[in-house]
């Protein structure tokens, strides 16, 4: 009865309730879609870092080179001399290297020159058909054969640059030879293929036109020619330390730890997080504020049902539970509306995320969360200690002597 | 059975208010007249145990329910007693038949529906109270008050706010559900309408300067 009378009681005057529940329901979305988010985020960056000691590229921004070359979400910094950066890849400190060129995009999916050992070192297995062996073959992730439709056996054409309408190099055509099961890495949202693809296709685009940087020309000579990035692993972690400095002194190209990278991009990330969870944090005091306000606000025009309740042997401690219970409901019901919302919060993320650098995220319920679901009814019962305290102490016999 | 011996109550800075002696048995109908302010409603809380008298006993059966602890008395006050105000007071979110089984002695929908229609609000069940005219509100309470089959039914100016038809009405109402459940049943009143209904009547007299 105890849970029917506090029920009933929340939805019986449903305007006093609502700006209860619109602050709890909105401190629980911010705070629950901040978190689902940050954890996604690092996860993803995390597991597509795998293994990946250095990153070897063109001189400039090290964030740009690494977001590029590992995570394909930027531009990359240029192109480096295949001859120049081989010297190193061939060097004794290195255990396993993978090179990558830059070719065009097919429907914004970035067809990526690269070697079979790029598949194998993100453990990734084929779904159907076989891996790329020869130019202008190309093997597909999971997520572009999904979304574009495209099969085994499916030609198509690059479009220069990575948006989905650009120029189409007409001439050159691709094909599909096998698709990669789906593998939670940037591998998904890849097309890949030979180096040679990247170079054939610009060698016959440069003739027609002008002005290409960020691929790989083909070469006329072969010290001419030209890729991407390199991804490194080091033999041991002495090489991982040392090698940079000798890169970058040496050579005219940069290579970069991306670990460390990363590690500062989220420390940068993380300060606007802490923001925005100060932000949610005052909403859910604001949120303690109002449950208690209106408890106890409730408490004056309620005190008859109350001391009624006494009179019918409800024992003093009932209604400090009673009044507990009504708070824990407010914050449990805006916990659970909270918790949708931001589900749907998560659904519009991807939607932009989706089209802008291919990224989704899972809207499964996370370990964050229950911690949340504490807090929350913890911030009921707090907000509700003191009208029940009251309710619990009132003369029974006073209020009904009032009249 | 209840009786009251020498029963008093002290006000803090007020004086002190002096009971009459009296005692109901199962099934009979004690009427307490008084003027306003002679303590009509505070011996009426003495009996239900909502306070705690100064001085004297409320004696139950063999027991001195005034001696009792808090818990104890509202579990017995809940187990035994029923009381049916001057207002009606109920929970306003609830409808009339979970107001009929609010008490936590009382948890029979059965029952609820069989007194409600006794008391010719059985159509009114789905309704809530704020919808129901006072006639019918106080038949709700003496629904109500008579749930958890009580050994005392304690009627605090039940009639007050009714005209006439309603007030026999209510009262013997009232009456009748005493009866049926073997309740000892007091009504503190200052409505003479109720002297012609209930014979036996004691006198509460007026504040006496000490």
């Amino acid at each position: 009865m105890l849970w029917k009378i506090a029920w009933k009681n929340i939805i019986h005057k449903p305007l006093n309730s609502v700006l209860c529940l619109s602050l709890i329901l909105f401190g629980v979305s911010i705070i629950s879609l901040l978190i689902m988010i940050q954890k996604q985020f690092e996860e993803k960056f995390e597991r597509d870092l795998k293994d990946i000691d250095l990153v070897m590229g063109a001189k400039g921004s090290p964030l740009q080179l690494v977001l590029s070359a590992v995570y394909h979400l930027d531009a990359p910094t240029g192109n480096i001399k295949l001859s120049e950066a081989q010297s190193i890849m061939d060097g004794p400190m290195i255990e396993e290297a993978i090179p990558l060129a830059y070719g065009d995009s097919y429907e914004g999916y970035r067809i990526l020159g690269t070697t079979i050992a790029y598949i194998d070192h993100y453990g990734a297995e084929i779904e159907e058909g076989r891996a790329y062996s020869n130019a202008m073959e190309t093997t597909i992730g999971y997520a572009v054969a999904k979304k574009t439709g495209l099969k085994i056996g499916d030609t198509f054409m690059g479009t220069h640059g990575e948006v989905k309408e650009g120029h189409v190099h007409e001439d050159q055509s691709y094909t599909v030879v096998g698709i990669l099961k789906e593998n939670n890495s940037v591998l998904d949202n890849l097309v890949l293929t030979e180096i040679e693809s990247v170079w054939q296709v610009h060698s016959s685009h440069d003739e027609h036109s002008e002005g290409h940087h960020e691929h790989s020309p083909h070469p006329e000579k072969e010290e001419d020619k030209e890729i991407t990035a390199v991804l490194l692993k080091c033999k041991s972690k002495l090489a991982t330390m040392s090698l940079p400095r000798v890169i970058n002194q040496q050579t005219t190209m940069q290579a970069v730890l991306p670990g460390l990278e990363i590690n500062q991009l989220f420390y940068m990330l993380g300060i606007g997080v802490t923001t925005l969870k100060l932000i949610a944090g005052g909403i859910m005091l604001m949120a303690a504020f109002s449950v208690f306000f209106v408890l106890y606000g409730r408490l004056r025009e309620r005190k008859h049902e109350l001391a009624l309740m006494r009179s019918v042997g409800y024992r003093p401690r009932d209604l400090f539970g009673l009044l507990l219970l009504e708070g824990v409901l407010f914050a449990f019901i805006g916990y659970v509306l909270g918790t949708l919302l931001s589900r749907w919060g998560i659904y519009m993320i991807n939607q932009q995320a989706e089209s802008d650098f291919n990224l989704q995220f899972e809207s499964a319920y996370i370990q964050g969360e229950w911690n949340l679901l504490l807090i929350t009814l913890l911030v009921g019962v707090v907000s509700a200690l003191l009208p029940a305290w009251k309710a619990m102490r009132m003369n029974v016999s006073t209020i009904l002597a009032e009249g | 059975m209840i009786q009251t011996t020498e029963l008093t109550y002290q006000y803090p800075k007020s004086n002190k208010l002096n009971f009459p002696d009296f005692y109901v048995k199962e099934g009979d109908s004690l009427l307490v007249c008084g003027e306003s302010g002679c303590g009509k409603t505070t011996l009426l809380h003495l009996l239900a145990g909502l306070r705690k008298p100064t001085g004297g006993e409320v004696m139950v059966e063999d027991e001195d329910i005034s001696k009792f602890s808090a818990t104890k008395m509202d579990h017995f006050r809940g187990r035994h007693i029923g009381i049916v105000y001057q207002q009606s007071y109920f929970i306003q979110s609830l409808s009339v038949l979970d107001n009929l089984l609010i008490s936590p002695y009382a948890n029979d929908k059965e029952k609820a529906k069989i007194v409600a229609d006794r008391l010719e609000i059985g159509d009114l069940l789905s309704r809530y109270p704020n919808q129901l005219s006072v006639g019918q509100q106080q038949r709700l309470s003496i629904a109500r008050s008579v749930m958890n089959e009580p050994k005392f039914l304690l009627a605090d100016e039940p009639t007050s706010a009714l005209d006439n038809k309603n007030c026999s009405k209510v009262i013997n109402l009232l009456i009748e559900e005493a009866t049926n459940h073997q309740a000892a049943l007091i009504i503190v009143t200052h409505d003479d309408r109720l002297k012609k209904e209930v014979s036996d009547c004691i006198e509460l007299n007026p504040l006496k300067m000490e």
